[in-house]
């Protein structure tokens, strides 16, 4: 409807013509549903009718309208609203993306010292920093190898419970436990990657998605090992070198140092460990990506067939990436055991695959910064919905935000996959160049059929 | 006994590639010359690709044997072997009739993926990748240098670090030929390099198989329907119908050869028994 007014700049008539057609429109919808109105009129239903308010509909519509078309549609060389520069972006984006790391690293590891942190603000920073490396891990088998993986919360749940089972049975303390998990977690990678080499796309999709469900349920069901449905309690907290966070006793944080007690000390020593586990696994991520290793991922994710021509073995190359990235969801299910304190089948259901994957694919397939802000928006704004006064000035005061959190992040999500398809940051630098530096629009990079 | 028959460096016998009631290729034999360029034609669904997949390990033939022969005397049977180890360890590289390029990833880094198992072992299974070892930097460095000179030969130096998927279609074509050159081939099976080219680049193709050949020192496999390229340089050309060989032989051979001719323009219909009787013969 806009192309005829934008075409011409400010073609009056046209714009007007439009905007008309847009308020006939608005006026048959609001006969239905403005209108007429049923109202009980003394034990019998009558119809009230609502001249104003049709007819503000009617006119706001128009006005609306007819604004758009004259100064915001020709501007934009006429495309319509959702077609907003998806290309013209990703270089802002991508510009951002290069002062934002250092940026974001540095206020990460300042923020415990802020004045302004507090409890719930560092819990809240261990949960996004968990989702971050989550998403992180995940990115290696579904941002680089483009294998659509629905079931990642299962290697999550390995490296929680192997860490879990292993501290309370054998007493080792967490950094032994830790590479221990995510070893456990990578063979269960091998261990799901060899069923599905054959499997692509949808198909790969839906036995992932199965398997994560298996694990859970045996998490549920083998009661002997895993307690079932009541948890694992009283797992070990990690020490700092063998010094515990302790109220009281000899050999205690507080104690060594000479300081206070503070139960501060405790979150503050778990959000740098799974700032440095997080880091650890983004330059990790970083490293291999511009090695043989990454680049046939990237390549297995662009043409498996080629791949193979070239001497590639998918099978190892998939397999390798399934591991990679069960190794890193072990890590931070490790973390997140021994943070908790107690665990049970609850925490890795579909929900928490679903998320994770949300946050990849929001952040921008392959994009470290990108899964980054994701994470920090997604789980950190899911959390700032809970208490958002601003809310309830705009809607009254019988508004909660929390109940519709939900809706909002729904709504955040349509927005984001509208003007961004491919993710907030949708560019992609080669991993080796000849000449000149710089990323490119990823609107050519393929998605991978699994 | 004709040239190519003498220590072929690939040598198919009795192939046969059936797929359910299809038979694709039936008892085919032919060998390829070492250091000779080897056309295959034939009408559209006479079976070229499914040999090529054969050769190439993306199918496992239902009969026959191929024998690859190194310049060394090491014999490799290729209907044994799976596709990526018959690319890489008996350097066997191809290319596709729809054009299979990484299109996501600059041209550079498609050439460097084709350089995966020297790269791979050069970073030690990517453990001594990760260390950043030295003699990693120089193997990649090698790598690029390889990569360089075949952008160079191919045209497209300039445009190294663009997205592959972004070139012209022609550039496309150039652009898998020096991916396959870069794994150090020593066949490279072109499935319709001209198949969508002008003229002009057909020329410039006909030039860089020539040059191929002539400095590489490989033997060159193609598919192609654009005469122009096979009669212009290929030293041995077969001629396949139905998945069977109607005709084998030098250029010169093949032109005039009345199956040929029978099968690409048809005979009329009082002919055929002639025909068939020349055939036969």
């Amino acid at each position: 409807m806009s192309a005829a007014s934008a075409k011409s700049g400010l073609d009056f008539p046209a714009a007007l013509k439009d905007a008309g057609l847009a308020a006939l429109i608005a006026l048959a919808l609001s006969i239905a549903m403005l209108f007429f109105r049923t109202v009980d009129f003394q034990g019998n239903l009558i119809l009230e009718k609502r001249w104003t308010l049709a007819g503000t509909t009617v006119l706001i519509v128009f006005a609306g309208r007819l604004a758009l078309n004259l100064f915001w549609f020709p501007r934009r060389g006429g495309l319509g609203l959702f077609k907003i520069a998806s290309s013209a972006l990703p270089a802002r984006f991508a510009e951002l993306g290069k002062w934002m790391a250092p940026v974001l690293i540095v206020f990460a590891v300042v923020l415990p010292f802020l004045p302004a942190s507090n409890r719930y603000i560092m819990d809240l920073a261990i949960l996004v920093l968990t989702y971050v490396m989550l998403g992180w891990g995940l990115n290696i088998v579904v941002g680089l190898a483009g294998l659509l993986d629905l079931g990642y919360v299962a290697f999550y749940a390995v490296g929680a419970y192997s860490y879990a089972l292993i501290a309370t049975t054998f007493d080792w303390s967490f950094w032994v436990c830790l590479p221990l998990a995510g070893m456990f977690a990578a063979l269960w990678g091998i261990i799901l990657g060899f069923p599905v080499l054959r499997l692509r796309g949808d198909y790969l999709a839906i036995v992932t998605l199965a398997f994560g469900e298996i694990i859970r349920i045996v998490l549920l069901n083998w009661y002997t090992l895993t307690n079932g449905p009541d948890g694992i309690t009283r797992i070990p907290r990690p020490s700092f070198f063998g010094l515990e966070f302790k109220r009281f006793g000899d050999g205690t944080f507080a104690n060594y140092f000479n300081i206070e007690y503070s139960s501060m000390h405790r979150i503050v020593f778990l959000y740098y460990v799974i700032l440095v586990l997080a880091l650890i696994t983004s330059a990790l991520t970083i490293r291999l990506r511009r090695l043989p290793i990454g680049r046939a991922w990237e390549a297995m994710r662009e043409d498996e067939i080629a791949c193979r021509s070239l001497g590639i073995n998918i099978t190892n190359t998939k397999l390798t990436a399934f591991s990679i990235g069960a190794m890193f969801g072990g890590f931070a299910g490790s973390f997140f055991a021994t943070r908790q304190g107690f665990i049970s089948p609850e925490s890795f259901t579909f929900i928490e695959s679903a998320i994770i994957l949300a946050i990849v694919v929001l952040g921008g397939m392959g994009s470290q910064i990108g899964v980054a802000i994701a994470a920090i928006v997604m789980i950190g704004g899911l959390e700032l919905l809970r208490d958002l006064d601003a809310l309830k000035q705009l809607f009254g005061d019988n508004f909660d935000p929390a109940l519709y959190r939900m809706l909002l992040f729904g709504l955040a999500m349509v927005g984001i996959m509208v003007w961004r398809p491919r993710g907030l940051v949708s560019s992609r630098a080669p991993t080796v160049v000849l000449r000149e530096h710089k990323a490119r629009s990823a609107d050519l990079v393929k998605e991978g059929h699994g | 006994m004709t040239p190519w028959d003498q220590e072929p460096l690939l040598k198919v016998e009795h192939l046969t590639m059936r797929f359910g009631g299809l038979v694709a290729i039936n008892d085919l034999s032919f060998s390829a010359g070492r250091n000779d360029i080897t056309a295959m034609i034939g009408p559209n669904g006479a079976g070229k690709t499914t040999v090529f997949n054969c050769i190439t390990g993306f199918y496992k033939p239902t009969e026959g044997m191929i024998t690859l022969t190194h310049e060394d005397g090491e014999k490799y049977y290729l209907e044994r072997l799976d596709d990526h180890r018959i690319a890489s360890e008996t350097n066997v590289a191809r290319t596709f009739q729809n054009i299979r390029l990484f299109g996501g990833m600059s041209v550079l880094e498609n050439l460097l993926v084709a350089q995966h198992h020297k790269l791979m072992k050069a970073s030690l299974f990517t453990v001594g990748g990760i260390l950043g070892l030295n003699s990693y930097r120089l193997a990649e460095e090698e790598a690029i240098e390889l990569s360089r000179f075949w952008l160079d030969k191919v045209g497209l130096e300039s445009r190294a670090d663009d997205t592959s998927a972004d070139l012209p279609y022609g550039a496309q074509r150039r652009l898998e030929i020096a991916r396959a050159m870069c794994s150090k081939p020593c066949l490279l099976c072109l499935d319709e390099p001209a198949a969508g080219l002008n003229p002009r680049e057909t020329q410039e193709l006909n030039e860089l198989l020539l040059e191929i050949r002539e400095e590489q020192k490989i033997a060159i496999l193609l598919i192609e329907h654009d005469m122009g390229v096979v009669m212009g340089i290929s030293d041995h050309i077969i001629v396949l119908d139905y998945g069977e060989k109607i005709s084998d032989g030098t250029p010169e051979h093949v032109r005039n050869d009345p199956a040929v001719i029978a099968a690409y323009l048809g005979v009329e219909d009082d002919e055929v028994d002639q025909v068939e009787a020349e055939v036969a013969s």
